[in-house]
């Protein structure tokens, strides 16, 4: 089975190329932006994208933290080897110079040069049916991940107290997630769960509206809002500060609402594999 | 406006840029991050000197990847990191080395914006994840520094770039600060856009 070369197979897609909706968005925001600097910004991104394709370099220096979301079957068999290759793919993409040295230790500051340590590669397991796996790679830079904001919201703030917190925690990021960016939030459940359905938000591809109404309006609705706090492209005012807003959701405490916030900056890098029960891998994006 | 500007040669004209103005810049420029700052930070407490002279450079808020391939380094994809983590060592930096021109992203506090308005300096941004376009005018790696210690990403690189850019100037030698000013603005949206919540 060549499950580790096919990891990193999608490793280097993910890092090199933008996913097609993404890339649709930003040209669409370059062609609508009226603001000459941020428009001027768009252009440059649109270049870099290209380029980066063009020559198989690395879309942005920041090369993220590895990390793998895992939907697997209850049957999928092959659970140890997919873990397994993803730390030998990780190692393996640092060694090719695909992925830059990301990780390290966090008392010491020595990175040791390879991408491994404890707990990272990261890998993020949801079982359900089945007997394949899924397993997308969001490959997220350091910039994007210091604008996460956790709001331990008070029940009675409900929703409109969610919209507020997430305008502003944007607005406290500004540029420095490097916008236009891409808002995944996470309400209900508790504080880790609100942030983990917050980053898996992110991986639904742009323009997909959740599969509930209700949720796919306030999806919509906060889109609008974040966009009327003019950031801009990299701070510089206009149109768009946030390309797409995803929101997931799980019940919460009574006494809890919990709002999770993973903001993902314009090089919105991802890729997925799949493993069916004989092994077959496919890398798609 | 639109300058093209030579390092060091024309560090005299930065005295002339305005918040706005596009750069695209060729010559030197040093890659420092935290790691690195708070060296030569430390290095100038020990009263040591460093390897190389930071007033002749730009300094670049960077940690690129990098390649090495018939014993010379090559620069992948060297895309600016977040600018506002410098802000706890940047006043230090100018004062201490004479650094008079950096460029990163997000923007820069205001103890910077004073630091730089004391030398004349300035401080330029470029567009952030635009990595491989940015290593694109990298033409040289001219020498590395404290790269066992620190690592890749936050060893000082020294590089010689060619027509680097569009570079937009967010803080001017006369301490606007482009930060500053849309915060101000930012605020005041949020304010409708609380108004506007309140009454969906």
């Amino acid at each position: 089975m060549d499950i580790e070369e096919k990891i990193l197979e999608a490793i280097r897609l993910a890092e090199t190329t933008i996913p097609e909706d993404v890339f649709k968005f930003l040209e669409n925001a370059w062609k609508n932006e009226e603001n000459d600097v941020s428009k001027s910004q768009l252009a440059s991104i649109l270049e870099n994208v290209r380029y980066a394709k063009e020559k198989k370099l690395p879309i942005c220096q920041d090369t993220g933290t590895q990390t793998f979301f895992i939907d697997a079957g209850y049957d999928f068999p092959f659970k140890k080897e997919l873990v397994n290759s993803i730390k030998r793919s990780v190692e393996k993409a640092t060694n090719l110079y695909y992925i830059r040295p990301n990780a390290v230790d966090p008392f010491t500051g020595k990175n040791p040069g390879n991408n491994i340590g404890r707990f990272i590669p990261y890998i993020n397991w949801y079982l359900r049916d089945g007997d394949d796996a899924i397993i997308y790679i969001l490959p997220k830079g350091g910039g994007s991940e210091n604008a996460s904001a956790l709001g331990m919201l008070k029940p009675g703030e409900g929703i409109k107290g969610m919209k507020k917190f997430v305008i502003e925690s944007i607005i406290k990021a500004g540029a420095t997630p490097c916008p236009p960016t891409i808002l995944g939030i996470g309400i209900g459940g508790g504080s880790d769960l609100a942030m983990n359905l917050a980053k898996r938000a992110l991986l639904r591809p742009l323009g997909h509206r959740h599969e509930e109404e209700r949720v796919a309006k306030l999806e919509e609705e906060i889109l609008n809002l974040a966009n009327m706090t003019e950031i801009g492209t990299m701070g510089w005012g206009g149109k768009y500060s946030v390309l797409d807003v995803h929101i997931e959701y799980a019940y919460r405490h009574p006494a809890s609402f919990p709002v999770g916030l993973v903001v993902q900056c314009w090089a919105d890098r991802r890729a997925y594999l799949k493993i069916d029960s004989k092994g077959n891998v496919e890398v798609k994006q | 406006m639109i300058y093209n500007l030579k390092i060091p040669e024309d560090f005299e004209k930065l005295k002339d840029l305005k918040i706005g103005d596009i750069l695209y810049i060729s010559g030197l420029l040093f890659t420092a991050r935290d790691e690195a700052h708070q060296l030569m930070l430390e290095l100038h407490e020990k009263g040591e000197k460093l390897p190389f002279d930071p007033s002749k450079m730009v300094l670049y808020h960077c940690g690129p990847v990098v390649k090495k391939s018939n014993g010379k380094w090559e620069i992948l994809a060297a895309g600016p990191t977040t600018s506002a983590r410098m802000d706890l060592f940047e006043k230090e930096i100018i004062e201490y080395y004479g650094v008079r021109f950096i460029v990163g992203k997000g923007g820069m506090g205001d103890r910077t914006a004073e630091a730089l308005k004391n030398v004349k300096g300035i401080y330029a941004t470029y567009t952030g994840g635009a990595g491989a376009l940015a290593a694109k005018s990298f033409k040289e790696v001219l020498n590395v520094y404290f790269l066992e210690e620190l690592g890749s990403p936050e060893a000082i690189w020294i590089i010689r770039a060619e027509n680097f850019g569009p570079l937009i100037v967010s803080i001017d030698p006369n301490g606007n600060n482009w930060n500053k000013i849309s915060k101000e603005r930012m605020e005041n949206n949020k304010k409708k856009i609380f108004d506007l919540i309140e009454e969906l």
